[in-house]
């Protein structure tokens, strides 16, 4: 039995890739993708078990099983259309989505180490077969609906939750206005998530064809400022979703962080992907540059962060984490690009206090070493301070990626609105709804900083929510 | 979109008045309140305050000082030019209540910023008394404007060509010893002066706020580029201000965080001026 399934297992077939020296200098996406032999090669691996477990790791219950089959018999059309009857956004979860916590999580071939590699499948089927229709791009299918510009739906923010819900009620014949603070849409796919990661043409691509489907995106519109819930009801609005984000910055509170070449990761990744600041001058916004950079963090925002300064030109770029490598939260293929690239690591250690010169101008980070302890509510062991183990790094750019908040604007010129205790919104679990009548939210405000496909899940479940409202 | 209705030179190429088409965010703005905008594909967001709001007409009034590249940029566009962004308002407004007596200082452009909320505590019939000053009488902005809500308006100039010779801030001190009565100070200006506000009303025991101008880009609270430190503790100017009270700012640190761009700036100010770029 073990010597068959050895010989059955071959390894994943591996993504090709730009060189790690010269793609750690550009902008352009890193991961290539696949070529149809090799997708074809990689799906023919797929045991399509009877009991596929798959499925159950995938947030948004992507039939992972079929959609590979169909890839392995070169039947994209198939494939895409299957991969759509739940998944409004595939070409970006194929890049984006965590696999390895999820669909690939629990593939059956995982404890051999070499499970299906779902998500590039998932993202050689929405790259490599084009929709015709605006609606087929949506749904997978010919079934749209006719608008009908009476049913009327506001949605606020338009991130993944927000372009899922659209995307969903335009197909089911619902009109939708999406409402954006910021003079473009996308959210964190586009001001967060940077070009050599995600192809900002990618996420363009979605937009249009929701666009194509009548759904409209008013930018410049702040939720809460420019326009108030009652109103968008007064308006003829009949549901209104809340899919602003958990974009707040947090800091940790230590001497010189106020300094200048102390940033926010959001900051530095909106000053570089939402405004072009890497083409300073040419585009207005100007870059904090950095020749020895330090990033404090492990997740994907910091991994981001890390890759964006060196492309950016520095020379040296460390990623300061408190726990270990193997603890790190980032997308594990992330964290290996980054290393290949040549990002290092300062594990266990953590920030104490930054320090400038006479004109405010950062020099230097101090440390404290850290040590693994005994395992926390999250299960994971304990990161706590030896006791005058400290060290110091020179830097001229520190970055923070330490975690985000509740966006506030909305949430402070709403008082209606039921929060929870971190002062996310609070929303029924099953439907979406908020302690307002007609009002769902979903995503990063409600659960705190998730992941794309999570956002798109509860934007898809507050959908199916207001849908069954407004015809029953 | 933002259509320029009318351009007004208050100080040639240095101030300017701009009327512009958002009925949106006129319907919306109260005083306090800021916009941000871009002028064009390629370019920054810079915040600007709410200097003034027609409902009826949709029309907001911006007064900007020309400053560097972006500044300069919007000086070049006239009546009937489109701006291509302009999101707002922005900000938590200015708690404008009935109190009585309340001592409105300006310095420089910040005087139109404060006429807003001059207006508006004239508006619910607070005694207004607006405090400004520049460096000479022909740089004092809004002086007509102020006067007409205004039941008092007290004047400085730093060559003394008009009113008080000297600082703003000792016709401030001044006026508060004369009058018990001032239950409420706002301050608008450099950030000197804002400093110079918050140390002559300290003694005096009113509640004062000034209008941090921190840098911004979003003005959503997404990014914490204009965090300014309030109190010992980290805030927000563009969601949690821009308006604090005045003894708790940490005045140094906000001038210093001013200067993070200089160099760039002055770099895309000069491919500006020479025509190389937009
Ligand atoms: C740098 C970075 C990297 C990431 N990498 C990954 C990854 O690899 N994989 C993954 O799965 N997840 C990743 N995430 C997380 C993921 O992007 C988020 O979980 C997801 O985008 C949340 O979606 P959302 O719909 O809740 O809204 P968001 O994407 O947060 O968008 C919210 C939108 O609402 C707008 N808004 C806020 N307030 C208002 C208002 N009052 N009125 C109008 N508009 C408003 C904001 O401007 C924004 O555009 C990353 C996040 C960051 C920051
Ligand atoms: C809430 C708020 C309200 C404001 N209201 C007004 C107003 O009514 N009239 C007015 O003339 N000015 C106002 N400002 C300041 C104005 O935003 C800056 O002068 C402008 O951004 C300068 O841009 P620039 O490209 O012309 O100059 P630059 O050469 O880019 O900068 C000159 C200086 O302006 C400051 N600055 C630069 N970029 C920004 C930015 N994105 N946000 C804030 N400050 C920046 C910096 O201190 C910089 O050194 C306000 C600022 C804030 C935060
Ligand atoms: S959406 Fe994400 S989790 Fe679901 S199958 Fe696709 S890659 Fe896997
Ligand atoms: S669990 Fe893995 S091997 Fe089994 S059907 Fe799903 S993807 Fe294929
Ligand atoms: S300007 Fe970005 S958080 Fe205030």
């Amino acid at each position: 039995m073990q010597k068959k399934t050895r010989t059955r297992i071959s390894p994943r077939v591996s993504m090709p890739m730009r060189d790690a020296v010269e793609r750690g200098r550009m902008f352009s996406e890193v991961a290539l993708g696949y070529s149809q032999e090799q997708a074809v090669a990689e799906a023919g691996r797929c045991l399509q078990c009877k009991k596929p477990t798959c499925i159950k790791g995938c947030p948004v219950d992507v039939d992972c099983k079929s959609f590979i089959r169909m890839v392995a018999r070169k039947d994209l059309k198939g494939a895409f259309a299957k991969i759509k009857e739940t998944n409004s956004l595939p070409a970006i979860c194929g890049r984006v989505c965590p696999q390895e916590n999820q669909c690939e999580k629990t593939c059956k071939l995982r404890p051999t180490g070499q499970p299906i590699a779902i998500g590039r499948l998932e993202r050689f089927v929405a790259d490599n077969y084009y929709a015709r229709t605006s609606c087929e791009e949506e749904t997978g299918g010919e079934a749209c609906s006719v608008v009908d510009e009476s049913r009327k739906v506001a949605a606020i923010g338009s991130g993944p939750s927000s372009l899922t819900l659209a995307g969903y009620l335009a197909a089911n014949g619902v009109k939708v206005s999406v409402f954006e603070a910021l003079h473009s849409p996308g959210g964190v796919l586009l001001y967060g998530i940077p070009e050599f990661r995600l192809p900002k043409s990618v996420v363009q691509r979605e937009i249009d064809s929701l666009k194509n489907l009548q759904v409209d995106f008013l930018c410049n519109y702040v939720g809460g400022m420019s326009v108030t819930l009652p109103e968008l009801f007064q308006q003829g609005y009949k549901a209104v979703f809340l899919g602003v984000g958990a974009g707040l910055p947090r800091f940790m509170k230590l001497p010189g962080e106020s300094l200048i070449g102390v940033y926010s990761a959001n900051e530095y990744l909106t000053r570089v992907n939402l405004m072009y600041g890497y083409k300073f001058p040419e585009y207005d916004t100007p870059v904090p540059p950095g020749k020895n950079v330090v990033v404090i963090g492990g997740g994907n925002v910091a991994m981001d962060a890390a890759r964006t300064a060196l492309r950016l030109g520095a020379e040296r770029v460390r990623v300061v984490y408190r726990r270990t490598k193997g603890e790190m939260p980032a997308r594990q293929e992330e964290l290996e690009h980054a290393l290949e690239e040549g990002i290092e690591l300062e594990i266990l250690s953590s920030p104490l206090s930054f320090h400038g010169d006479d004109q405010g101008v950062l020099n230097k980070v101090v440390l404290q070493r850290m040590e693994l302890g005994k395992p926390d509510e999250s299960g994971r062991r304990k990161p706590e301070p030896i006791e005058g183990d400290t060290f110091s790094l020179e830097t001229d750019l520190a970055i923070m990626a330490v975690g985000t908040g509740a966006n506030m604007v909305l949430t402070q010129t709403t008082p209606e609105l039921k929060l929870n205790q971190r002062n996310y919104i609070w929303a029924d679990p099953e439907t979406g709804e908020t302690s307002m009548n007609m009002v769902f939210a979903g995503g990063d405000i409600v659960t705190g900083a998730a992941t794309v496909v999570e956002a798109m899940g509860a934007g898809r479940r507050a959908a199916r929510e207001i849908l069954r409202r407004l015809e029953g | 979109m933002g259509i320029i209705i009318q351009k007004r030179a208050l100080i040639p190429k240095r101030v300017t008045e701009m009327t512009v088409k958002a009925p949106v965010i006129a319907s919306k703005a109260r005083p306090g309140n800021f916009v941000v905008m871009r002028l064009h594909m390629k370019g920054e967001r810079i915040p600007l305050t709410i200097a003034d709001a027609d409902p009826e007409k949709g029309h907001i009034v911006i007064v900007y000082l020309v400053m560097g590249k972006t500044t300069a940029l919007l000086d070049t566009m006239n009546e009937g030019d489109a701006i291509l962004d302009i999101c707002g308002p922005l900000g938590r407004p200015t708690r404008i209540e009935k109190k009585g007596t309340v001592a409105c200082v300006g310095g420089g452009t910040g005087i139109a910023a404060l006429h807003h909320i001059a207006k508006g505590n004239f508006q619910v019939g607070n005694k207004v008394v607006s405090v400004i000053g520049a460096r000479s009488k022909d740089l004092l902005l809004f002086k007509p404007e102020l006067e007409k809500i205004s039941h008092q308006v007290l004047v400085s100039t730093d060559d003394g060509s008009l009113g008080h010779k000297g600082l703003v801030t000792e016709v401030l001190k001044e006026y508060l010893e004369r009058d018990p009565e001032v239950k409420e100070g706002i301050g608008v200006g450099p950030v000197p002066m804002m400093r110079a506000v918050a140390e002559v009303a300290q003694p005096f025991g009113i509640r004062t706020l000034v209008s941090l101008n921190s840098i911004m880009v979003d003005g959503i609270g997404m990014c914490g580029s204009c965090r300014v430190n309030v109190g010992g503790e980290i805030r927000f100017a563009c969601v949690e201000g821009p308006e604090f009270e005045a003894s708790q700012v940490d005045f140094d640190e906000l001038m210093m965080r001013l200067q993070a761009f200089r160099s760039q700036e002055k770099k895309s100010m000069e491919l500006f001026e020479k025509k190389e770029l937009l």
